[in-house]
């Protein structure tokens, strides 16, 4: 096998990993799915309640002239890293007694790259992807067109992916 | 208590919760928490024309769809039965900054005189909705993950690629705010 083939094979497994963030190997019936519909309503409730949806908080954020989201980030951040850490010291097992596998993100031009680009984005719809879902819920429909023009800024990076550079 | 859950809630409690995402979903269901993944999920179940990126057993990850649409659902609640009384208070700086470039409205989550349907089919409209939320779907899957894959996620797993994401993000906020948004809400 010549080392191209071996490189896109690897390269196609980077990419299933990067997706397949669900590491449980248990299937289950989609009703079991219920408790993450119901873990992105408590969310999506802390989004809006905390105004994190807001673009006017995202337009302060970038101004410097609030400390809220850094205050939330900053925060969400540290509870992260503290729970992340004590799963792995003890390590803790899922409710069905899985071992916890975490994908390492692994580095390309893209993340440089494409991380600018949804930063400029981020800026001017005043949200992030989560919070498009939180403000469609809280009544702004026209946001169903941002969120759809989302969708097809993902289907053109993967129709372009192979011209990127990575 | 409902009049308090009505108020805005202050950073540390949103703050706290959120994190608390990353080893619910964890411990739960061995997930690993992020949003922008929906996006390909969506495009992988309904358009994906034979593209390589897209042929994945998207029904694995169902679940993240799952979790988007309780979003959505959350939104709803927290807007509609947990409905804050008063306008939303921002940073008196931000909002004469923003006065004087041309927004009208601060009395909602969005000024509706940029996100409504109305405007949509003026530049500016377009650009806000249509050109913002296509660099947003296109540059986070580019990047591999958006605030929550990378910086909440990623951060939390002491991931290098993640802080690097993250930090372009803040510098592509930066750049637009500080100095395209001024000509882009003046058009």
């Amino acid at each position: 096998m010549s080392t191209e083939n071996i490189k896109s094979i690897e390269n196609d497994e980077f990419e299933l990993k990067a997706t397949c963030i669900n590491n449980s190997e248990i299937k289950k019936p989609w009703t079991a799915h219920l408790v993450y519909a119901f873990m992105g309503m408590l969310f999506g409730i802390v989004f809006v309640k905390a105004e994190i949806v807001s673009w006017f908080r995202i337009q302060e954020m970038f101004r410097f002239e609030s400390f809220h989201m850094y205050g939330v980030i900053g925060t969400a951040v540290v509870v992260g890293m503290i729970s992340v850490f004590i799963i792995k010291k003890f390590k803790l097992k899922t409710l069905d007694g899985e071992e916890v596998v975490l994908t390492p993100k692994t580095y390309n031009k893209g993340v440089v790259i494409g991380g600018l680009i949804f930063g400029l984005g981020w800026a001017i719809t005043g949200a992030c992807p989560g919070p498009l879902f939180a403000q469609i819920g809280s009544g702004f429909m026209v946001i169903i067109v941002t969120f759809l023009s989302a969708v097809a800024g993902t289907w053109v990076y993967g129709y372009f992916q192979d011209k990127l550079p990575h | 208590m409902l009049e308090l859950l009505k108020q805005p809630w202050p950073w540390y409690v949103a703050g706290v919760l959120i994190g608390l995402t990353v080893p619910a979903l964890l411990l739960i269901g061995n997930k690993s928490f992020g949003i922008s993944s929906s996006l390909r999920h969506i495009c992988a179940a309904c358009i994906p024309a034979n593209i390589k990126f897209f042929k994945y057993d998207w029904k694995k990850e169902s679940w993240n769809l799952f979790f988007v649409g309780g979003v959505a659902i959350g939104g709803l609640i927290a807007s509609f039965v947990l409905t804050n009384p008063n306008a939303i208070v921002i940073a008196e700086s931000t909002k004469e900054a923003l006065a004087a470039n041309n927004v009208k409205d601060f009395e909602h989550l969005l000024p509706t005189d940029i996100f409504s349907w109305n405007s949509l089919l003026t530049l500016r409209g377009f650009i806000f909705m249509v050109v913002g939320g296509f660099m947003v779907g296109f540059g986070t899957r580019y990047a591999g993950g958006c605030t929550s894959g990378h910086s909440i996620m990623g951060l939390s797993n002491l991931q290098l690629p993640s802080l690097i994401a993250t930090c372009c993000f803040m510098a592509g906020g930066f750049i637009m705010t500080w100095l395209i948004l001024p000509f882009l809400l003046n058009l």
